[in-house]
């Protein structure tokens, strides 16, 4: 039987603020469950903490709530140790690129085959609004006593020198796109990054929902208004490395491209690198069975409880007498 | 100072760090090994890469010993600082063997001796009332004293050696010093060279074409002390054994255990002196696993080397989560940054466990010096309260042993636990019995099979009597569960309910009880010596060579003494503890660290107050005689509460 939105729903009570754009993250998640017919038992959502970090517990998937900036780290040991399960892990923008940037950074690296998707909403939702590290400098949000004193980070740019191989923006209000956006992060082979512009009612009064939407450009001629996001794959873009020599100037024009703000924000694939092995095909030139064998599914004992590892090999090197 | 009960001998190799004072000692101890007898090593160095001070400490003894002593009795040194820095640990009777160009060097220029040395140094100077300025008048001091000097023309025998196996560079000849420095070693005790053969053999079998010239080197070196010194005054002798012996030191022991206790995921970011452990898994990371009585491939850990211990704790965590048995390895600072991670573990009942080595703190501190100061961190780091269970290894075996149980007691009570060791057993390499893979039990406690939640509603926090809540590996077909750091109901899912709250609570921390009451005192404690004894001494982790062998002493001496060595150290076995203290009219407690924290938390638990403490945190780990000088000084009133050791260089 087919699975249905239903079937990935928890019937526990929602509680982030009316018009967040979470619901709309969350909305895509589940279509893309149902999109793909993943088993809620072979799925596992981590996720940091903060506003987003809710997230598992309205999904019905394995749901694994972990501290604030680590789902990485939760996520990468679980895929790891059993690379059957489909690894989605969730992080705000303090979770993500303040508090937990070295994960970020450093997972980068490994191009571990998961998806990793950021809430970018430009502040602490859940301590009550101060600057997240995404804010740009001299912006005074709501609950700021003072503009911004920092400069924002661009997590765009940040993923390329840091190595993702998949990395894509989305938009919380444009459920569909973002839908796809997700879908083709979990199936690109490799680590992939779905940064998600995330309208925050409550505290960032400054990128908000009209904002994005425009709503304060209305184009004369057509008396609509200009949204500020647009579509990457509407303008010809294409970030796809297809072939090893692709891989610079692709990167090139992927940096670039994240360098636009303000007027127009591009949504959609930045960059995709197929060709990049994954750190579970490194594993295996180590550990020649790792995938049909990995750390979940070895038995290490008999029925009576006896260790099956042999030492032996080891134990010979260290012999003396 | 000297109480030489056993028929032990002492050889010391120092010289800068990266001189190769590591692979002379290996070959030393292993030479000893071959020849039946027993090895007890310790490395000491610098948090340096290259030229500072490092040493070898090494005892030999046709039985088995369980610590270093305060003293040597042949010093091999490699330069000039090494001579400085040991010449008053060189026993009467022992000898020194140097380079005949460091005996022109003045003292006060050795760049290496810090200006705090040279303060001490020339305190002690001015205290004997002798006044050299060179090494060479350094050495005729302690001559007057029956010390023997050994100096060798290294120089002029390296050219021999050229000479003999064609080769003119000096610079291809000067790494093999070291090798000479062993040849006059072995010739001055008249040890078999068989022996050294074969280890020379064995530390360069992936270089074979070194073997021959090693070979050569030593072997010329051996014949010039035996032609050009006079009797050291000492013999080694091999001796008949059949006992089954490995030489390893205990990063080693502890990775073994990990890997036959099951253990398949390891993250880590590197830091001394745990660094090792990890490398050697990485090493080893596919192995054989028996089945149906046959070996056979399919065993392997992954091993993972993170950005940091905050990521490495919980990988480790993650990984666990899928049933797989994970840990993670680090020391103090690495802890440090663990401790928030920990207790995630904690409320999320997972099996994480985490091989923590001690090395003298706080911060830096002592990096690669030994230290005994964490237990009450270990205890009590992270907020809030959870149960967790702390081991403390007291050597090499157990070291191996409790790696392997650390991760039944983790299944068992779904906790984290803290394996806790420090320096003095990380970088002590001894020989000792081959392990025993028939002892390793394993014990996963109450772990779900897909077939056990089919069509169920699985809670992973089930309430029940014992406070276990069966667990399920994360990605089991057909069921899912929740996990969160926040306050949970029995789903996993987000409460304050105070209700919940009590509840949730009081089922984490029965688990506590719960071990407490499972576990045996036997795993939990050993005791020596005299059940009678109205003395008894109390300690964990690695003073417990030391004290063995500071206790047979005065054992043997008629006096009466037991020991009580706390292995687990969380939950305390109280009722044991209290018992075996209860008969004791003089309490001691023996530890690396400056407040007694074993002894506060004996006081915590059972309300006794220790009469002795035998306290020190120079870095250093204790030596088998200053222990028994302090314990004898106990035995004869004549001791103050608290008696600080000081031995070390
Ligand atoms: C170690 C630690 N420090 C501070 C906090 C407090 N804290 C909770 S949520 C949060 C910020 C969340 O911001 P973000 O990651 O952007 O998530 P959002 O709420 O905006 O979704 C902070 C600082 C914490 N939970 N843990
Ligand atoms: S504070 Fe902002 S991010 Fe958090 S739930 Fe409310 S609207 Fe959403
Ligand atoms: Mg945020």
């Amino acid at each position: 039987m087919a699975l249905k939105m239903a079937d990935y729903r928890t019937p526990l009570f929602n509680d982030w603020c009316p018009g967040c754009g979470n619901f709309g993250i969350l909305t895509a998640v589940q279509m893309v469950l149902v999109d793909m017919q993943l088993e809620p038992s072979k799925v596992a959502i981590f996720s940091g903490i903060g506003c987003h970090a809710k997230m598992p517990h309205w999904v019905k998937a394995y749901g694994i709530h972990t501290m604030h900036g680590r789902p990485l780290p939760f996520a990468i040991g679980a895929k790891l140790a059993n690379p059957d399960i489909e690894v989605l892990a969730f992080g705000g923008d303090g979770d993500g690129l303040g508090i937990g940037a070295g994960h970020f950074v450093n997972t980068g690296r490994r191009n571990i085959d998961m998806t990793y998707l950021i809430h970018d909403n430009g502040v602490y939702g859940l301590t009550k609004g101060q600057a997240s590290p995404t804010l740009k400098l001299g912006l005074q949000t709501k609950a700021l006593p003072k503009p911004n004193i920092n400069e924002g980070i661009n997590p765009i740019a940040l993923a390329l020198a840091s190595g993702y191989t998949f990395i894509a923006r989305g938009y919380a209000f444009d459920v569909a796109h973002l839908k796809e956006m997700i879908k083709r992060a979990i199936t690109h082979r490799g680590l992939a990054l779905v940064v998600v512009q995330q309208p925050c009612p409550t505290y960032n009064n400054i990128n908000t929902k009209d904002w994005y939407g425009g709503e304060d450009r209305i184009d004369p001629a057509t008396g609509k208004p200009v949204p500020r996001v647009y579509k990457l794959e509407d303008t010809g873009y294409d970030g796809v490395v297809r072939k090893p020599e692709e891989a610079f100037p692709k990167t090139v024009a992927a940096l670039t491209k994240a360098q636009e703000w303000g007027d127009r924000i591009p949504m959609g694939l930045f960059y995709q690198n197929e060709l990049v092995s994954t750190y579970q095909e490194r594993l295996s030139q180590r550990i020649a069975d790792y995938l049909q064998n990995p750390p979940a599914k070895q038995v290490i004992s008999d029925a009576q409880g006896r260790s099956l590892t042999s030492i032996d090999r080891m134990l010979d090197e260290l012999k003396v007498t | 100072m000297q109480s030489m009960t056993r028929d032990d001998f002492i050889w010391m190799a120092g010289g800068p760090q990266g001189s190769g004072v590591d692979s002379s000692a290996n070959i030393f101890a292993r030479a000893c090994c071959y020849g039946g007898l027993h090895v007890y090593g310790q490395r000491e160095y610098h948090s340096n890469i290259k030229g500072l001070h490092s040493y070898f400490h090494i005892r030999v003894s046709p039985e088995e010993i369980g610590s270093i002593a305060s003293r040597v009795d042949l010093l091999c040194t490699f330069d000039a600082d090494s001579v400085v820095r040991h010449i008053w640990e060189v026993s009467q009777g022992g000898g020194i063997i140097c380079d005949t160009e460091v005996l022109g060097k003045r003292i006060m220029e050795i760049p290496t001796l810090s200006a705090s040395f040279r303060e001490e140094f020339q305190k002690t100077l001015d205290e004997k009332g002798i006044k050299p300025e060179t090494v060479g008048d350094l050495i005729n001091e302690v001559k007057k004293n029956g010390i023997k000097i050994y100096p060798v023309p290294y120089l002029e025998l390296l050219q021999g050696l050229g000479k003999e196996i064609g080769e003119e560079k000096l610079s291809k000849l000067t790494i093999m010093t070291n090798t000479m420095a062993l040849g006059i070693s072995f010739g001055l005790i008249k040890y078999d060279k068989k022996f050294v053969n074969k280890a020379i053999e064995k530390i360069f079998e992936k270089k074979a074409k070194l073997i021959s010239t090693n070979i050569v080197a030593f072997s010329r070196a051996y014949d010039y002390a035996m032609k050009n010194f006079g009797d050291s005054g000492f013999s080694l002798n091999p001796v008949e054994t059949d006992e089954k012996r490995i030489y390893l030191q205990g990063t080693q022991a502890v990775a073994l255990g990990k890997i036959a206790g099951g253990c398949r995921f390891q993250s880590y970011y590197p830091i001394t002196p745990a660094g090792d452990e990890s490398e050697y898994l990485e090493e080893n990371q596919v192995f054989e696993l028996e089945k149906e009585g046959i070996s056979q491939a399919g065993g392997s850990i992954i091993v993972i080397q993170t950005e940091d211990e905050i990521a490495a704790v919980n990988m480790a965590s993650g990984a666990a989560l899928t049933g797989a048995r994970a840990a993670t390895s680090t020391s103090g600072p690495g802890f440090s940054l663990m401790a928030e991670g920990l207790g995630w573990a904690g409320i999320n009942e997972v099996p994480t466990v985490i091989s923590y080595y001690q090395r003298g703190g706080p911060s830096t501190g002592l990096p690669t010096r030994h230290g005994q100061d964490d237990l009450r961190f270990a205890l009590h780091a992270s907020h809030g309260e959870f149960p967790r269970i702390i081991l403390c290894s007291g050597d090499l075996d157990e070291c191996f042993y409790d790696a392997a149980s650390a991760f039944n007691y983790a299944e068992r009570y779904q906790t984290p636990v803290i394996h806790l060791t420090d320096k003095a057993l990380a970088n002590s390499s001894r020989s000792c019995r081959i392990f025993d893979r028939s002892r390793v039990k394993i014990e996963r406690g109450q772990l779900l099979k897909e077939d056990d939640v089919r069509k169920k509603e699985y809670k992973r926090f089930q309430i029940t009597e014992s406070g276990i809540s069966p667990r399920l590996p994360l990605g089991t077909p057909g069921a899912i569960f929740w996990n969160t750091g926040d306050e949970h109901n029995e789903l996993g899912h987000v409460t304050e309910n105070p209700m919940m709250r009590t509840v949730m609570m009081e089922k984490r921390m029965k688990k506590l009880e719960l071990a407490d009451k499972e576990i045996p005192a036997q795993e939990r404690v050993n005791f020596f010596g005299d059940n009678d004894a109205a003395v008894t001494i109390v300690s964990w982790g690695s003073p417990k060579g030391a004290i063995l062998e500071a206790m047979d002493r005065l054992r043997q001496q008629g006096h009466k003494i037991n020991f009580l060595q706390i292995r687990m150290m969380h939950p305390l076995p109280t009722d044991y503890v209290a018992e075996v203290l209860a008969k004791a009219k003089k309490k001691i407690a023996v530890e690396g660290n400056y407040s007694a924290q074993m002894a506060g938390i004996i006081r915590e638990r059972t309300g006794m107050d220790m009469d002795y403490f035998v306290l020190k945190w120079n870095g250093r780990p204790m030596t088998s005689d200053e222990v028994y000088d302090a314990l004898l000084l106990i035995m004869q009133d004549k001791a103050p509460k608290r008696q600080v050791l000081m031995y070390g260089t």
